[in-house]
């Protein structure tokens, strides 16, 4: 298990980090909204998942699509407007879906998909399958209406949904305390009626296992449950870069949460031949990834006016 | 701490009158008609999210909070329905309320409090109260902004009564827009556009208004009337050169304000040029294009012979590969081709070869 999560830490982290090298050769053009630090919140929840589980997620979404097993072809793609990408070039960087792999979406618009998730969970209960719904968003978002209509829709409900929040600490430049008059996100939810627990965003190994614990509630039927995860973001809301020199932050802040970076912390824990296999492997196919991008052609004028409607019959709601 | 409202007016209003012409930044006019009108009227507030975070929304809100502090200018939570209903409150209670949003996607969170609220309280209570609220929003484009990021929805407002709707496109038409959408006592929705805010132009010191249901002519001409609502103005303009280029004159106008539309000078300009060309950083159906081509149209008509054409955001979603972006939206030189087949009754296949002088702005992220 050390070597899988090691693995999907080291992927997205390398990934991310060539996106952001990449960016100033102006390839991606479109916004970046990095995961780069919290990529164990996205791992160590996703990793408790099976494939037919589904997540939805927001903008800050590279993490989440790969540790759901969505497609790093498609996704590099993605961001480089190619009609390989996931979405054919249309949606970008902040719109990712994968639904072959459970990823079902995400959203520029902050908030917005905590009800689909809802939705998509009530929809599961109603087929009666035991599969779950991760909804994924930032600390931010639990001050949208949004987020707490849907905690009630949930609860009433009973839904087979697990709500993660990602608390960075930040809503682009303005910290929790100065949105929120009381910074407790899972008395929110409690207040609700859902059982709610913070967690280490840094602990990857504390997040599966009790992920797994929790998911086995959610299955089987016990209604919805709430995460908060504390995690940090290392670089900018948007872009490629570092954003401390604009003084809303203090870099000392990062410095902890670097030190406890899981990214480091299982690599030295793996032997020194696995952890290179690995990290050869990674590398590899992120090279692949990137040079598939850059081969794929941009989509042909044509594609501007089709998928406005779905004309076929609905392929997804059959299955 | 006593409240900011007791404190003494200071800045008298100054005349608008002709100054040494200084130029301004479209965001520098902005954040001087909010600084004006706060020093003017202690009753004015600026909020919304990060509008006192380090960039200050592209530099629009930058200093007003060092200036008149953290009860008149704030960043709110993350809840546009909610603030917005504050908002509508503040007004209610006499305050004079700038709401400010980074998108103007983010508007549709707000729109029962926007429409069922604000643009209906004066008329449903039999003008017992009136609600003096501003909404600044931004248009994005380029750079992958896409689908959730890119909407101009003003089109929606004009079609509700009770709210009035603004998009400058100057620097000096966005300060004294801003400045008299702030003293109307009504709801204004005062639309800006992201590549709007590198023009810069003269723009006078003092404080001035550009009065609702003013529309400006900003290029002479008799061939054909070009209307160009927001950031398509600047396209316009740019299309109007190429136009020249082939001995054609177009007539160009700003409409400014969109509710209440000066369709006088819409309609006087097409009664001389008999072609009406109206394009929109939009969609059409059901757009500010459309309602203008109509008005204009229900006025002409059996007046003098008319050729129309709207021309907005391709019928679609906005897709964020350049590939696609690129074709989404009209540009100067698509203008340029549709005005030519209206003076010349038909299509000529014509599309001016760009000229470098003429290159649209591009825009660089990441955001
Ligand atoms: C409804 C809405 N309001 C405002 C924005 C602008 N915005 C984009 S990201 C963001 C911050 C969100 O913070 P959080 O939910 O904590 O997520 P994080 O970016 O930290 O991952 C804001 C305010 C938006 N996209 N949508
Ligand atoms: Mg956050």
């Amino acid at each position: 298990m050390r070597a899988r999560l090691f693995r999907a830490l080291y992927r997205i982290r390398r990934l991310e980090e060539e996106v952001a090298r990449v960016y100033a050769s102006d390839r991606i053009k479109s916004p970046v909204h990095l995961s780069i630090g919290q990529e164990a919140v996205s791992v160590g929840v996703c990793t408790a998942l099976r494939p037919d589980d589904i997540v939805f997620g927001t903008y800050r979404g590279h993490a989440l699509y790969l540790a759901k097993g969505g497609d790093l072809n498609a996704m590099v793609a993605e961001l480089f407007g190619k009609a390989t990408g996931c979405t054919m070039g249309k949606g970008g960087s902040m719109h990712l879906i994968d639904p072959e792999a459970g990823v079902m979406g995400m959203s520029a618009v902050v908030g917005t998909t905590i009800a689909n998730a809802a939705g998509y969970a009530y929809a599961l209960k109603l087929r009666r399958s035991d599969s779950v719904v991760v909804s994924f968003f930032g600390d931010g978002a639990t001050e949208e209406g949004v987020f707490t209509e849907t905690l009630n829709f949930a609860v009433l409900k009973h839904l087979p949904v697990l709500f993660v929040c990602e608390n960075n600490g930040y809503a682009i430049h303005t910290h929790q305390t100065r949105r929120q008059g009381r910074a407790d996100i899972c008395a929110k939810a409690e207040a609700f009626g859902i059982p709610a627990e913070r967690l280490d965003g840094n602990d990857v190994f504390g997040l599966l296992t009790r992920t797994q614990e929790v998911l086995k509630s959610v299955r089987a039927g016990g209604g919805p449950w709430f995460l908060e995860v504390s995690t940090y973001r290392w670089r900018e809301h948007v872009g490629p870069g570092r954003d401390f020199q604009l003084g809303f932050r203090a870099e000392a802040e990062c410095e902890p949460w670097i030190a406890a970076d899981p990214v480091t912390r299982l690599a030295s824990e793996l032997s020194v031949g696995e952890r290179a296999a690995i990290e050869a492997e990674v590398e590899e196919e992120i090279a692949a990834a990137f040079a598939f991008a850059e081969a794929s052609p941009f989509p042909a004028p044509g594609e501007l006016m089709t998928d406005i409607f779905q004309e076929e019959p609905d392929a997804l709601a059959a299955r | 701490m006593p409240s900011p409202l007791v404190k003494a007016r200071s800045t008298p209003v100054r005349d608008a009158r002709p100054v040494a012409e200084r130029t301004l930044s479209y965001v520098d006019a902005v954040r001087e008609a909010a600084d004006q009108e706060m020093s003017r009227d202690p009753a004015v507030l600026v909020f919304g999210l990060d509008v006192d975070d380090p960039k200050a929304i592209q530099g629009t809100t930058r200093g007003l909070l060092e200036k008149y502090g953290p009860e008149r200018v704030f960043g709110t939570p993350l809840s546009e329905d909610a603030m917005t209903g504050a908002a509508i409150g503040m007004a209610l209670a006499g305050l004079r309320p700038v709401h400010v949003h980074i998108r103007m996607d983010f508007l549709l969170l707000a729109m029962n409090q926007l429409v069922n609220v604000a643009a209906k309280s004066r008329y449903m209570y039999g003008g017992r109260v009136h609600v003096p609220l501003v909404v600044r929003s931004m248009i994005g484009k380029s750079w992958g902004q896409g689908a959730q990021h890119s909407q101009g929805l003003h089109g929606m407002f004009m079609h509700v009564p009770g709210i009035k709707v603004v998009a400058p496109s100057t620097p000096y038409d966005a300060k004294g827009c801003l400045a008299a959408a702030v003293r109307d006592n009504n709801p204004v929705l005062y639309v800006e556009h992201r590549l709007l805010h590198f023009q810069k132009g003269p723009v006078p010191e003092s404080a001035y208004t550009v009065e609702p249901g003013t529309a400006r002519i900003t290029a002479v001409g008799e061939d054909v009337t070009i209307v160009g609502i927001s950031y398509m103005q600047v396209e316009c303009l740019r299309a109007a050169k190429y136009l020249e280029d082939v001995g054609i004159q177009a007539e160009v106008i700003d409409p400014i304000w969109l509710s209440p539309l000066d369709v006088d000078t819409i309609a006087n300009s097409v009664e001389r040029t008999g072609r009406l060309l109206v394009v929109d950083t939009a969609w059409t159906n059901c757009g500010a294009a459309a309602e203008i081509v109509a008005r204009v149209a229900e006025r002409l008509q059996g007046v003098r012979d008319l050729r129309l054409k709207r021309m907005g955001f391709a019928p679609t979603t906005c897709p964020t590969t350049p590939a696609l972006e690129d074709l989404f939206y009209p540009t100067a030189r698509t203008i340029a081709s549709a005005a030519r087949d209206l003076v010349e009754d038909g299509p000529t296949g014509w599309v001016p070869v760009e000229r470098p002088d003429l290159q649209s702005i591009e825009f660089k992220g990441p955001f």
